[in-house]
């Protein structure tokens, strides 16, 4: 007997999201709002019925999310009556971190990694599920359905635990955490096919529109609010464009796409021939890049 | 991964549905060191067409400065994601790849050859239903294929494919294939695959691996792709028992009590009579829910969550099953382990044992032998090494309900969790309860612990005493025993020494033999408790782990552990039986403090420090904290 291949993965998320919330006695959701995200809200809602998700959603905010995510973010939290809590590193805000004067690295460092550990502190959240998939990239490809940080919220690939079958060691000592990643098994177009046939809402972001984009070192950034500063000779124009991948918007490029419906961008994802992190600055900006953001606890 | 088409399909809807519905071969690839495990992945990948552009150069720009191979591309690199990997050109964890044919959709586990990481190999194994194995053919066989060959058909895997890698490399000749692959069928005989078919490879330049090569018309098998794109998969298992290990209870509000978890074998129905495994209650299913709506049935690999009935005692680690076919509830089994740590699994000692969703202390009651990796012939054992296999006899503290792991992958299988560290330091195969489990009953006396306690008028204690030799353990607990003695209270010493002169005699001080005294002297403890009696305990006991095992051992509040806490150079100093000396000397092996470590204490219910007062004055102590702590002592 066996399923087809959403329904094992569903299941398989599933089983992980449960184990979660049979284990620990503090955990959260790290809401990205991202597709992945959204598909993980989705597994929640089934996991837990008729009972709610129990546990809360978290977005670490770096300030320079694309507007409509924070929309969409608002309104789902309102839609699926879930409980989100929203947090800004301060400190980073003070100092007036932005990734166009300080570079993607220190941005990244600063307002997303340091935050989400301040966050996980301040809560005493003792497991963070988040949406990562092997087939991102492939210092994900590593990573276990349970993965431990120490109480630095460091990673250490080579203290990883082994995982066989579907019996998790969710132990953890004091001040460590568990990284859970319940869609580890899940390609891209798995995401896509997911959405289509449970209907799952997305940021329309990820939908081709006409939008206003610079083109920047090869890379289509979207000129979202009046923060970005546009460099000698550049020049805005409107694009028919959408998102395979969502980031920060100084720091998350565009493709030229005509995909305006999730079947479109299906039949657009069979003849791609370029990953989807490839939009991603943050990943290609040293060698190892998302490997060391893990160590320094990044998800 | 990549996508097959590279036109879009007619009709989408068709297109997501043979996809969706595609078999899935979950595979791993293993061997020995420098086999070319990545590089095949890769070669597979880059052929197929199966990678992105962008990852295909970026590999490129890594590859002609950090490739094994100088200039030329080096497909490892697209599996070896971390930075180590790369540094040392070896593969340390389980790299997993999704991609799909027109024919199957593929799960592949590019797990490492290195012996030190076996634990990431079986890691990959656990979930696969093939294995490509790897050999260098100017190696043949090695011990790490052998030992992977064994724990590949441990773990359940049925196919294999043999690899025969760099065949390049020995002038394409059909001579070495031939030999490698008549010798590993030879020895693989006794591990019961199914399926053994090798194939002469080089990864490096691609042959046989999409395609049939022209440089070995000799060949006239598949070539890799073709045959794991049609490698008979077992046929679905014949309808097996039903069984649904509990997860969670689900329980939104106070008319709503659910079971949920993952089925893992048969099928349910709403109507279907079950039984809760553990307790022997029966229910029948009222309800399949799930946010979908309500199902009739649902079937294996299916989460679901079951309303019953009735009202059963039912949680997590309980199991759910059918009523004609029940699981085996025990608390004694004998299981095959792989052992990952680096500490030894030691017979006697307590380790959390985790099934799918229970959880258990539990010890090796016996080692019955560990298995030679290369002759796969058995031998004696006091401990299992970091990637030793062994038969052992499991105790667990509570039975627990599980099948046999060749009746069922999910429900046969377990970790060892290390009290201490939380590291999963072993996997277990369980074989069959032993029939000791079923037969051997606690006698109910008539007499019991609280009658005979009554009579001395007292509560039955072990008072734990630990710390270094020569911190004055004895002396204290001697004064202790004369101060109890003269009230009336009915007590008992054990001393570490006198007890190695008769009980524990045949035992030496090793790790694995102290671990073993200690459990012996606890369990004496707890029968003098049982009797009623006040017990001293005076060993130098230097594990956490073992202290722990003793205090669970006795019930709560009866165990009370007592630091003795005096500086290693105090003890020294002192050295009242003149060992010190000796072991400073090297002349003693496992010398406590000197060649062996002291965990000590981290939450004593008494800590005493011996450089600041007298052993009557520390006696008298204790004496108050019992008559504080135990009212009616």
């Amino acid at each position: 007997m066996s399923l087809a291949n959403l329904r094992r993965l569903e299941a398989e998320a599933i089983h992980v999201l449960r184990e979660v919330v049979a284990t620990f006695s503090n955990p959260v959701v790290l809401y990205s709002i991202g597709k992945d995200s959204s598909v993980l809200l989705h597994l929640a809602m089934k996991a837990f019925f008729p009972a709610k998700p129990p546990f809360p959603f978290l977005h670490v905010d770096t300030t320079w999310k694309f507007r409509e995510m924070i929309e969409f973010r608002d309104r789902m939290a309102q839609d699926r009556g879930f409980k989100l809590l929203v947090h800004v590193n301060q400190d980073g805000v003070e100092q007036g971190i932005n990734p166009f004067t300080h570079g993607s690295n220190l941005h990244t460092h600063v307002m997303k990694t340091m935050a989400l550990r301040q966050a996980l502190e301040k809560y005493g959240f003792d497991a963070a599920l988040a949406g990562a998939r092997r087939d991102e990239e492939k210092s994900r490809a590593k990573e276990r359905m349970f993965s431990i940080r120490n109480a630095q919220h460091g990673w250490d690939p080579k203290r990883q635990r082994p995982e066989m079958w579907k019996t998790y060691n969710t132990r953890v000592g004091a001040g460590e955490t568990m990284r859970v990643f319940p869609l580890s098994n899940w390609t891209e177009f798995d995401i896509w096919q997911y959405i289509l046939q449970e209907n799952i809402p997305i940021v329309p972001l990820y939908f081709a529109a006409r939008r206003p984009v610079v083109s920047r070192g090869g890379t289509l950034i979207m000129v979202d609010d009046g923060r970005m500063p546009l460099e000698p000779g550049e020049e805005v124009v409107e694009r028919m464009v959408r998102f395979r991948t969502l980031g920060c918007y100084p720091l998350t490029g565009a493709i030229d796409s005509e995909a305006a419906t999730v079947p479109d961008i299906l039949r657009e994802m069979l003849t791609v021939r370029t990953s989807e992190r490839l939009s991603r600055l943050i990943d290609t900006d040293e060698a190892g890049a998302m490997e060391k953001k893990k160590r320094e606890g990044y998800f | 991964m990549s996508y097959l088409h590279s036109v879009p399909p007619h009709d989408l809807a068709v297109h997501l549905a043979d996809h969706d519905g595609k078999a899935v071969l979950r595979f791993i690839t293993c061997g020995s060191v420098d086999d070319g495990k990545s590089t095949l992945i890769g070669r597979l990948l880059v052929d197929a067409k199966l990678v992105f552009e962008d990852q295909l150069a970026n590999l490129g720009r890594v590859g002609s400065s950090g490739g094994a191979n100088g200039q030329e591309v080096d497909l490892a690199l697209l599996l070896d994601g971390l930075e180590a990997e790369r540094e040392q050109g070896i593969t340390i964890d389980v790299a997993y790849r999704y991609f799909a044919t027109a024919k199957r959709k593929f799960i592949v586990a590019d797990t490492p050859g290195h012996e030190e990481y076996t634990r990431n190999m079986v890691t990959g194994a656990s979930t696969a239903d093939l294995a490509v194995i790897l050999i260098d053919s100017r190696q043949g066989i090695l011990q790490q294929t052998r030992r992977h060959s064994y724990i590949a058909s441990l773990l359940g895997i049925r196919h294999v494919v043999l690899a025969v890698n760099k065949i390049d490399l020995v002038e394409f000749r059909q001579s070495v294939f031939d030999e490698i692959a008549r010798d590993y069928v030879a020895f693989a005989k006794t591990l019961g695959f199914v399926s053994i078919q090798p194939i002469p490879i080089s990864a490096r330049f691609g042959d046989n691996v999409i395609s049939p090569s022209q440089n070995m018309p000799w060949y006239e098998g598949p070539p890799l792709l073709d045959y794991l794109e049609t490698v008979p998969l077992d046929p679905p298992e014949a309808e097996r028992p039903f069984r649904l290990p509990v997860q969670l209870v689900t329980r939104p509000n106070a008319d709503f009590r659910g079971y949920a978890g993952q089925i893992a074998s048969g099928r349910i129905s709403a109507g279907d009579p079950l039984v809760v495994a553990k307790s022997g209650q029966r229910s029948t299913v009222k309800a399949i829910v799930t946010f979908d709506g309500n199902l009739a049935t649902a079937v294996e690999g299916e989460p679901v969550t079951l309303v019953l009935a009735d009202d059963v005692d039912a949680s997590r680690g309980d199991m759910l099953v059918a009523p004609a076919s029940r699981p085996f509830v025990a608390d004694q089994f004998q299981a095959h382990v792989i052992w990952f740590d680096a500490n030894p699994l030691l017979p006697g000692r307590s380790y959390i044992l985790r099934t799918e969703t229970d959880s258990v202390g539990a010890t090796v009651t016996a080692l019955k032998h560990q298995v030679n990796i290369n002759s796969f012939g058995r031998e004696a054992a006091k401990s299992l090494q970091m990637n030793e296999v062994g038969v052992c006899n499991i105790s667990t503290q509570a039975p627990i309900a599980f099948d046999s792991y060749q009746d069922n992958r999910a429900t046969g299988n377990f970790i060892f969790v290390d009290r201490a560290s939380n590291a999963t330091v072993g996997a277990g195969m369980i074989d069959f309860p032993l029939r000791r489990a079923d037969n051997v009953h606690w006698q109910a006396t008539d007499v019991n612990k609280g009658a005979r306690a009554a009579m001395k008028s007292q509560r039955p204690a072990v008072l734990w005493f630990t710390g270094l030799s020569g911190s004055g353990k004895s002396t204290i607990a001697n004064a202790l025993d004369r101060l109890l003695h003269a009230r009336g209270k009915h007590t008992y010493m054990l001393d570490g020494d006198n007890v190695r002169h008769g009980l524990n005699r045949d035992l030496g001080f090793t790790e694995a033999d102290r671990v073993e005294n200690i459990r012996r002297v606890a369990e004496v403890a707890k029968l003098m408790a049982d009797a009623g009696l006040i017990v001293l305990v005076s060993f130098i006991s230097p594990f956490r782990g073992e202290r722990r095992m003793a205090r669970e051992l006795m019930e709560e509040g009866e165990f009370i552990e007592i630091f003795v806490d005096t500086p290693l150079e105090e003890c020294a100093r002192r050295d009242p039986k003149g060992l010190y000396q000796k072991a400073l000397a090297g002349k003693i092996a496992n010398f406590t403090g000197v060649s062996s470590p002291y965990e000590a204490p981290e939450n004593p219910e008494l800590h005493l420090k011996t450089v600041e007062e007298d052993p009557v004055a520390l006696a008298l102590k204790i004496e108050a904290f019992l008559d504080r702590h135990r009212e009616d002592q």
